[in-house]
């Protein structure tokens, strides 16, 4: 077995016992990067040499046998963390050079633990989109299948890890941007809690919406990875003081006393019958741990994608009005006066979708038209939270699919960008309303693409989601299995 | 129509984004498409219902008003496409 191939759980057992260096392990991943990447591009950028100097810090750390349970691990992260001295693009033409002077608080919290960053990966420019197709630098492949997309908009993040270029990533979900490539690569995606994860130094995308997740091979190294970047911070005045309990202790067998509700709305027309097929597994192999099945309804779900791109369009251009050409990032050098250069700047710096959104978010929010849009989206927001308030009095978790649909062929939604935001109709809700989300895989297609399951749990339970999804995975032996490439 | 061209065309000019007329004819067909699938809300009444603008709200992150560590000011001007000295330069504006 090739290093690469180990969960961060394995991985920790083997630097721990001394089989193992993080020289060795770093090495093998950056071999592996060399190998695939030509094929598969996740990666915007490969750190080598800082990686294998983290590595050997790391193996110092690992030699004094008080090392974190990070220590040594390689992770790749989603080019929207800031990484001190390491440029932070975004995806997007405007953030091409910008290399940030300080780290997000998740990448200092991993590098405290001597965590090795591999490299930053492929994402839509600014988290926009749901292929990962909107990237200005490049675009990674589905690792199952060649042609068809890795999902979106950490898509990068879902494609190095289902391709075993590294242990684990970080991305961040805002409409099912972690859950949704998760599901399509075959790998597990946890979105927290809105509140329960900093976002200090993750470039804003839709503030109220936005949090960082892990994608990771398997469910305990996803609790692994929560229980080091979960938490409080005072850079970050959204995150909440909530007690943090040790996530992998959740991982039990056994599912007793846990009521599992299924939205009957997620089940409707255009469900693909295998991936109903899948879930309808995840449902059996819940009952047969234990636990009990119950209807629920969310009678608003109809409503979130309306609700979504209105919100998240709107926070879109006010947070993207800072890309002006000043202080970082592009500039048109050629203006001549002040509001040419905005104006240039942006208009050659933003790419299709992100003007878009701006415009959208621009019109809804603008003189005229604020209560229709806006003020309309954020109370009809209200009723879709309190639709999982109640769903959450007759039950712990709800079980679902994550996309109506496998992968999709690339350049398939190209021109019609309302069909690609309507894929989203299945995680939209739980950022609207701030609850944790994971995806786990559940199984495949016939033609031999990943299909993931969606657990859903009300605010600050994701130990309830890990329990589900651990049982989840025991029942389907899916936990790291890694795709041909060739 | 939800959205005609003209308003497009106003839009683009308050976000600070150039179009050219191949642009703002997509762009006006394509919003118009997103616009009409929105309207989608008005078939709820939402009249007494009070917006949510975060999901799980927290008040008043105050702290104390003591100096702490920030980034230095050449750390700040670091990134800066045109910087002299301690300022960051842009095009003359009067």
């Amino acid at each position: 077995m090739n290093p690469y191939e180990l969960t961060i759980g394995q991985a920790r057992t083997a630097l721990d016992d001394g089989k193992l260096s993080s020289r060795e392990l770093t090495t093998s991943c950056l071999e592996r990067i060399k190998d695939v990447d030509g094929s598969i591009h996740s990666f915007i950028r490969v750190t080598e040499e800082e990686a294998l100097k983290q590595a050997d810090a790391a193996d110092k750390e690992l030699a004094t046998g008080k090392s974190a349970p990070l220590c040594g691990i390689p992770f790749s992260l989603k080019d929207l963390l800031c990484t001190q001295g390491m440029t932070t693009t975004c995806g997007s033409k405007i953030l091409e050079n910008f290399i940030p002077p300080y780290d997000a608080t998740v990448v200092e919290k991993l590098k405290n633990q001597g965590a090795v960053i591999v490299g930053k990966v492929a994402m839509d420019e600014f988290a926009m989109g749901s292929t990962s197709e909107n990237c200005a630098f490049t675009v990674p492949e589905n690792p199952w299948k060649n042609g068809y997309v890795a999902g979106g908009s950490s898509g990068g993040s879902a494609s190095s890890v289902a391709a075993m270029e590294c242990l684990g990533s970080l991305g961040s979900d805002t409409g099912g941007s972690i859950r949704q490539p998760a599901s399509l690569c075959g790998v597990v995606g946890m979105k927290p809690t809105y509140g329960r994860v900093s976002r200090y130094g993750l470039v804003a995308f839709a503030s109220s919406l936005d949090q960082i997740g892990p994608l990771t091979r398997d469910v305990r190294d996803s609790a692994m990875v929560m229980n080091a970047i979960a938490g409080y911070d005072r850079r970050d005045s959204t995150s909440v003081k909530q007690d943090l309990p040790d996530f992998t202790a959740s991982l039990t067998e056994g599912m007793k006393g846990v009521r599992v509700g299924i939205p009957r709305e997620y089940f409707g027309d255009g469900l693909d019958p295998e991936v109903a097929k899948v879930v309808e597994g995840g449902i059996q192999a819940l009952k047969s741990c234990g636990a009990e099945i119950v209807d629920v309804s969310l009678p608003h779900t109809e409503y979130c994608v309306a609700v979504y791109y209105l919100i998240s369009s709107a926070e879109a251009s006010s947070n993207l009005a800072r890309y002006d050409g000043v202080v970082y990032g592009y500039r048109d050098q050629d203006a001549d006066s002040l509001s040419d250069m905005y104006r240039e700047t942006r208009s050659s710096g933003f790419g299709d979708e992100v003007k878009r959104r701006i415009l959208i978010g621009t019109y809804a929010l603008s003189s005229g038209y604020y209560d229709a849009y806006y003020k309309k989206a954020s109370q009809v927001r209200t009723l879709i939270l309190s639709d999982f308030q109640k769903a959450y009095k007759s039950c712990d978790l709800l079980i679902s699919p994550v996309t109506p649909t496998p992968a999709w062929k690339r350049g398939a939604h190209a021109n019609d960008p309302l069909a690609m935001y309507l894929s989203d109709i299945l995680t939209i809700s739980a950022n609207l309303a701030g609850i944790p989300g994971i995806s786990v895989p559940g199984g495949f297609s016939s033609d031999g693409l990943p299909i993931g399951i969606q657990l859903q749990g009300p605010h600050f339970r994701e130990d309830t989601l890990f329990r589900a999804a651990y049982n989840v995975e025991r029942a389907t032996h899916l936990g790291n299995k890694c795709p041909e490439i060739g | 129509m939800k959205i005609t061209r003209e308003e497009v065309e106003h839009v683009a000019k308050l976000a600070k984004l150039n179009m050219s007329e191949e642009e703002l004819a997509r762009m006006t067909g394509q919003l118009d498409t997103i616009l009409l699938y929105v309207a989608k809300l008005d078939e709820l009444d939402t009249a007494g219902v009070p917006p949510t603008t975060h999901a799980f709200s927290i008040s008043n992150a105050f702290r104390e008003d003591e100096v702490q560590k920030s980034l230095s000011v050449d750390e700040a001007l670091s990134n800066g496409p045109h910087v002299n000295e301690d300022a960051f330069i842009v095009p003359k504006i009067i």
